[in-house]
């Protein structure tokens, strides 16, 4: 899945965002665990919490094909383990 | 009758290498230690080892780094020429990030780092490496990891199962099956469909002598190095 956002202010370099987390189905347990400390502080309001990391990278490129091919390749063959994890890409430009 | 040769691979952040060499010669094997940036592995090589530690930190995830590798080129045509490989802890979370072993090593159910000697199952032994083992037999075998938690889908677990390719698993002392760390079925240990390439997160190098605790690695070890 990609989004493409446009910055408003002329920061030169585009960026990809990667965000990599659990697929659904496997367990998060920091995901839960920080679930039941919500909940403990009296957030109840929650149906689940699942944890992930963001990778940002700055590119040197400027054309946004490429950049979505080039980082789903990244995505695939190193920033994720897609045997237990989903990502997905925002590119910044 | 020659030693049997065992090579040891080495990343930055291997911790393990050291307790690999000492096991295996004391089962009268020759070692020899080989740093990551080797492009290739000794040819005399009858089992590849990939130790225990924290390569490269574990920064991104367990393994997902040393994968990368020059020497793991290497070892992936070692292991598909139908060399024998073995992965302990690190090591293990090093080849399912190769793709050489099924599944992926998550972090603990409980969020901690479980460090302690554990009471292992032994499920299957038509293999090199627990031939020397009883199928049920426990073992009792240090574990010492913080992403040990198993995890495979359904469809690759009957499949691995049919295949013989589940090893060991989590036990109490009469061989009832026990929650450690949340992997699937409490697995401890899995093999790849040809049999050559083993994965296991408890530590039999460091189960040697028995007043260290438990000499029940000289078996497991014993097993996999038997031409």
């Amino acid at each position: 899945m990609y989004w493409i956002v446009y910055k408003t202010d002329k920061d030169k370099r585009m960026k990809a965002i990667v965000n990599v987390y659990l697929k659904n189905g496997v367990l998060d347990p920091q995901g839960k665990a920080t679930h039941h400390a919500l909940n403990s502080l009296g957030f109840d309001n929650i149906e689940s919490v699942r944890i992930g990391k963001q990778i940002i990278l700055e590119l040197n490129s400027n054309d946004i094909e490429s950049a979505k091919k080039e980082v789903k390749e990244m995505s695939e063959t190193l920033l994720a383990n897609t045997v237990i994890e989903d990502y997905d890409i925002e590119i910044v430009k | 009758m020659k030693k049997p040769t065992v090579t040891i691979l080495q990343f930055p952040g291997t911790n393990c290498e050291y307790d690999t060499v000492y096991a295996f010669e004391k089962l009268g094997c020759k070692t020899n230690i080989i740093w990551h940036k080797s492009e290739e592995i000794p040819k005399d090589s009858d089992l590849v080892v990939v130790p225990g530690g924290f390569s490269y930190g574990d920064y991104l995830r367990s393994g997902a780094i040393a994968r990368f590798s020059p020497v793991t080129n290497a070892l992936k045509e070692y292991a598909d020429n139908g060399g024998k490989v073995l992965g302990i802890c690190n090591g293990f979370q090093v080849l399912t990030e190769m793709g050489l072993l099924p599944g992926a090593l998550k972090r603990n159910n409980n969020l901690h780092f479980i460090s302690k000697h554990q009471t292992i199952k032994v499920i299957d032994n038509n293999n090199d490496f627990l031939s020397k083992c009883e199928v049920g037999e426990v073992l009792n075998i240090p574990v010492a990891h913080a992403d040990g938690n198993y995890y495979v889908d359904d469809e690759e677990l009957a499949q691995m199962k049919e295949n013989g390719q589940i090893l060991l698993q989590y036990c109490d002392a009469n061989g009832n099956p026990t929650e450690l760390n949340g992997s699937v079925e409490h697995i401890a240990g899995v093999c790849n469909k040809n049999k050559n390439v083993f994965g296991l997160m408890p530590h039999p190098e460091r189960a040697m002598d028995f007043v260290l605790g438990s000499d029940d690695g000289v078996k497991m070890l014993e097993g996999i190095i038997q031409k």
